[in-house]
């Protein structure tokens, strides 16, 4: 049984009022406009009064114009035929092929019980030394990509999908720009990855409230496949601008903000999205990569901040690189102990010289003398950053190991970089272990960092942090420290 | 009942619902919304105009105007008896592990399942007999529970003085038998039986005093048991930004820590790190009973998807099930990650209310909801004469790391100690993070407090020529000032810091850090005279190595002693 309405009483932002009875807290309803055609969902009822957010705006409606509840909540088609198909924010075609009805899906399920849950133990291999090496990606994550604008990170994220092992692609486009819904639509079909991909777009060009429904439509269909035991990797950009739509529903809902204009359950509602990945006991598995811009390159910023108290772990997309600092993978000790025995050596080694390097540098740009220390390190930073941070840099997780021993004996002696003699042993590239020299080397190892050299940490966390954070940290506790 | 008292719906928002209703309703009360065969649990948390407001612990989806709500006139409770040890409930006591049972990967809406088996026989030995005189929380016998003798007691809602009039023989009891009947003062008979309700919103408080917590809560973490200690029935929180390491800083404290229970709330962040827990505790083994870590601790599972307003419950009941335990005598410890989580779902429900908002739109009894948690710790002596003690510690997640915010303000306010983390030390990956100059104490530890202090002073110290040298650089530091930064640095290396992966290093126990701060502590204040400042830095540096690599050997082996014979002639090398 539809209802029709057609008294319009309030359009306020993107949400419309009308008197119903007999409507559903979630309803879907279509709202009929001159333009065309709109969905709405049904976000507050009080009494007989039904507020609902429009999902194509609410630019052009009349108050007039006929608002018909659907008696369901949002659903969307789950079958084979998705494949290869492009749909908009509201899950209608916007490829050539035919609508699909068929095995509809409520979007927005149940969460899974906790108790169901497996610890994660697949290591996702991108052939990105700055993943796979030093924080590798898990089957199940769900890790965000922080970034600002201009960054590659669309790139990146094509670049992971097409070198990823997983059976399919949900790509989520959030506020997407055209020429790139383009470029992922070229890239994927490049890498042959086309017929095993599945698009909901929303483009810049869309209402913003269309985008809302993006993530759910993504996830809801990913977790069917994931239950049928297909390993999806869902990829969401960005999300910054789902999260901007929250905000201006909640704004036009008049609801008091908490930080930034953003609603007080925006931490809620990034967490029931991004804890629907999720690794199904003898099934499929559902892996979340997602953009996350970060305005004004601040990661206090809420949403970057919620989404990094939600996450497990983040990447930090800077220069063009991703950032050895700050990045986290809260995972990769799940797996790295089982992939080669260098491996969590390679990882905490060169990344506590990456360190002293960047240390150096400034102390190097401050004008400070350099010893045969410092020079070594400088050597070490470019190549590393050459070698290993350039996001070009295509290699096997194997081959990275083996590159990261090569760099290190190009710049150090055997027993002067910090590992453990039997890897040394065994890695340090022929030719290049120390000779016996009569003369000592003087000994500049710098006190700041740590290196332990004995039994490598089981598991490790975020690395030091960039040079400018670390100094704005510094000042702040200074501050703190004196008013208390 | 049987007239159940009915209501119906007249607005909805978010999990937030308004309800009409004929006759009365109870503040706080709960109350079902019945939609087809689910029955949603709500609570009352507001009543204006012949309308009740309710918060629903599920999601609301798909609720109407008009559908109907039945009151049951009980407040929200939890069920306390034999057979809570080892569980996983979420936030209002449903065992998850018997719902994926029955329901499989996802949580179904609107389903209750018994949090105790009350059909399965326990072994009953009674302590009281006919005629003693009993109070609430007076045990009148015990089960064995894995490892615990779980105390059957008086029920704690019973006021007053009663007279035992039977007790069940030694023998197999269910939860829904008696086991023992009391006279009140008027004579009239009231039955006990193994399981009883309580309201998880009501502190229970059957004990005849509260004292000031004075026995450290051991948790083999060196720097709060040295630094920053925690007394037995005391409260803490561990503040800091994300990847800081409050997660793995609480499931170290929920795995080595002495105490006999451990309660852990997972209230509203990352599923996946319940499941870490979840899946190895049962393997790991406690090393005080040498039975699995699994038989002495609870796990409240309320995470980040799972519904928001039970999530806020979820605290309560944790504390709750504490409180019951601590009844028995037994040392309890709750771990609450995040309450900056339970906080929001506070905001969130007080903004549906429309409430005049606080600051960062928490509501104005942010501080007092805050306070009345911490509250619930403490150490108490029992109507039986012995003590029983609940310490609560909870993580905070304040936005942006920034401690100047409501829920980190409020909680500072109430707690005996604080342990702040701090991204500088996190990034640096010296962990635990706790910032040793921003935290404090107010217990007292193991170790002698006035060389705490004097060790601590050489920290400070050690920060400051830091903070110079990085404007005048090494060159323009002196070399004294230079030797208190290598000691400085020494203390925090060995000490502050610690491989929570380790097996060894891991689990420092009382014995073991004494020994070992004393040996560092002379250190710190041994004069040194080096000639160059790259000498001092290769003697620490080899200081270090050496002392790290102590810290990795079990203590009382050949090789400790090998080792610590090895940096006592490295010491004496440059003193002699
Ligand atoms: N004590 C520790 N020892 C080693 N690594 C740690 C320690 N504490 C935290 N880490 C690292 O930091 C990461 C984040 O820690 P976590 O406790 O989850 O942070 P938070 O709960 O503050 O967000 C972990 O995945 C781990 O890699
Ligand atoms: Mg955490």
């Amino acid at each position: 049984m539809k209802k029709v309405y057609n008294k319009i009483l309030s359009i306020v932002g993107n949400v419309i009022s009308v008197r119903a009875r007999g409507v559903s807290n979630e309803e879907l309803a279509e709202v009929k406009t001159k333009r065309g055609t709109s969905l709405a969902k049904v976000i507050k009822i009080s009494n007989d009064l039904v507020s609902l957010q429009v999902f194509a705006g609410s630019r052009g409606i009349s108050t007039d114009d006929e608002v018909r509840f659907l008696g369901r909540a949002m659903k969307v088609s789950f079958s084979d035929a998705m494949l290869g198909r492009i749909f908009n924010g509201s899950g209608e075609p916007m490829d050539k092929g035919p609508a699909l009805s068929e095995n509809l899906i409520e979007i927005g399920g149940p969460s899974v019980n906790p108790s169901k849950r497996i610890i994660p133990k697949r290591m996702i291999r991108t052939n990105i030394p700055m993943i796979d090496v030093f924080n590798s990606l898990v089957v199940s994550q769900k890790l965000p990509i922080f970034s600002i604008s201009g960054e590659p990170y669309n790139e990146l994220l094509a670049r992971i999908a097409l070198q990823a092992e997983v059976d399919m692609i949900i790509l989520g486009g959030i506020g997407l720009k055209f020429d790139e819904y383009m470029y992922f639509r070229d890239e994927l079909e490049k890498g042959g990855a086309l017929s095993r991909s599945i698009f909901f777009m929303h483009t810049a060009a869309d209402p913003v409230v269309e985008g809302l429904m993006v993530p759910d439509l993504c996830l809801s269909v990913a977790e069917q496949f994931a239950l049928k035991g297909k390993d999806v990797l869902v990829l969401l950009t960005d999300m910054t601008n789902f999260a901007d739509s929250m905000k201006e529903i909640a704004i036009t809902m008049e609801q008091v903000p908490s930080n930034r204009g953003y609603p007080g359950d925006l931490y809620s509602q990034l967490a029931s999205r991004y804890e629907k990945a999720v690794d199904f006991e003898g099934a499929g598995s559902l892996t979340i990569l997602a953009v996350t811009t970060m305005p004004g390159d601040d990661v206090t910023h809420p949403v970057p901040d919620n989404t990094g108290y939600i996450t497990e772990g983040q990447f930090y997309l800077r220069n063009g690189r991703i950032e050895p600092f700050g990045s986290l993978s809260r995972l990769k000790q799940q797996v790295n102990k089982d992939t080669r025995e260098d491996h969590r050596a390679i990882m905490d080694g060169m990344i506590q010289l990456y360190a002293q390097y960047m240390e150096t540098e400034e102390k190097r740009s401050m004008g400070f003398r350099m010893s045969t220390w410092d020079k070594k390190l400088l050597k070490y930073g470019a190549l590393f950053e050459k070698q290993m941070m350039d996001l070009s840099v295509n290699i096997s997780l194997e081959d990275a190991l083996d590159q990261g021993w090569k760099i290190l004996a190009e710049c150090f002696e055997s027993d002067e970089a910090g590992f453990r003699t039997e890897l040394i042993r065994k890695f340090w590239p022929a030719g290049k272990d120390k000779e016996e020299k009569a003369k000592e080397e003087p000994s500049d190892d710098p006190t700041e960092e740590d290196i332990s050299e004995e039994p490598v940490p089981e598991t490790e966390a975020g690395e030091p942090a960039e040079k400018v954070k670390k100094k704005k940290g510094r000042t702040a506790d200074k501050k703190k420290r004196r008013k208390a | 009942m049987a007239n159940k008292l009915l209501g119906h719906i007249t607005a909805i928002n978010g999990n937030m619902i308004e309800v009409a209703f004929e006759e009365s309703v109870v503040q706080n009360e709960v109350g079902y919304v019945l939609v087809g065969e689910e029955r949603l649990k709500s609570e009352v948390i507001k009543i204006a105009d012949n309308t009740a407001y309710l918060q629903v612990y599920e999601i609301t989806k798909g609720l109407k105007v008009g559908d109907e709500v039945e009151f049951t006139g009980e407040l929200l409770s939890v069920t306390l008896g034999p057979g809570i040890l080892s569980q996983v409930y979420d936030g209002l006591q449903n065992p998850l592990p018997a719902l994926a049972e029955k329901y499989g990967f996802f949580l179904p809406r609107g389903v209750v399942l018994d949090a105790v088996d009350d059909t399965k026989k326990w072994h009953f030995t009674p302590t009281a007999k006919k005629g003693d005189t009993v109070y609430k929380g007076s045990p009148v016998g015990w089960v064995p529970e894995g490892i615990f003798q779980h105390k059957i007691m008086v029920p704690f809602d019973l006021e007053g003085e009663y007279t035992v009039a039977s007790v069940a023989k030694e023998g197999d009891y269910d939860l829904r038998e008696t086991v023992a009947v009391i006279l009140d003062a008027k004579g009239e008979e009231i039955k006990v039986r193994m399981s009883f309700e309580w309201p998880v919103k009501i502190p229970i408080k059957a004990y005849t005093r509260k004292m000031v917590p004075t026995e450290p809560m051991v948790t083999k973490v060196r720097i709060v048991d040295t630094f920053f200690p925690v007394c037995k029935g005391g409260t803490y929180c561990i503040p800091g930004p994300f990847g800081a390491g409050k997660t793995v800083l609480q499931q170290l404290t929920s795995r080595y820590a002495d105490v006999d229970i451990v309660i852990l709330a997972a209230c509203g962040e990352r599923a996946g790190e319940v499941v870490e827990t979840l899946r190895e505790f049962p393997e790991l083994e406690d090393p005080r009973t040498k039975k699995s870590l699994m038989e002495r601790t609870v796990i409240i599972c309320n995470t980040s998807s799972m519904p928001v307003a039970a999530r806020e419950a979820s605290v309560y009941t944790a504390t709750t099930l504490g409180e019951y335990y601590r009844q028995m005598g037994l040392d309890v410890l709750i771990l609450a990650d995040s309450t900056s989580r339970w906080a929001q779902a506070m905001r969130e429900l007080s903004g549906r209310l429309e409430e005049i908002p606080g600051e960062e739109a928490f509501p104005a009894y942010l501080e007092s909801r805050i306070a009345e948690f911490y509250e619930r710790s403490g150490y108490v002596e029992l109507p039986d004469g012995s003590f029983g003690s609940m310490t609560i510690g909870g993580t905070v997640s304040p936005a942006g790391g920034n401690f100047e915010e409501p829920v980190t303000q409020a909680t500072l306010k109430v707690v005996g100690a604080f342990h702040g983390l701090s991204r500088a030390r996190s990034d640096a990956r010296k962990f635990p993070a706790i910032d040793p100059l921003e935290s404090w104490t107010k217990y007292k530890g193991i170790i002698d407090p006035a060389k705490v202090l004097k060790a601590h002073h050489i920290l400070q110290r050690g920060n400051e020529v830091h903070q110079m040298m990085m404007v005048v650089g090494e060159e323009g530091t002196s070399i004294d000032d230079f030797v208190y930064y290598l000691k400085s640095e020494y203390l925090d290396s060995v000490y502050l810091q610690q491989n929570g992966f380790d097996p060894v290093d891991a689990v420092s126990d009382p014995e073991r850090q004494k020994y070992m701060f004393d040996k560092i502590y002379d250190v710190l204040y041994t004069d040194f005279h080096f000639d160059a400042k790259d000498d001092a830095r290769r003697f620490f540096n080899d200081l270090r190595q050496m002392t790290l690599d102590w810290n990795y050997i079990r203590m009382g082996t050949d090789e400790f002693d090998k080792k610590e014979k090895d940096i006592d002639r490295h010491i004496g090398s440059i003193t002699a």
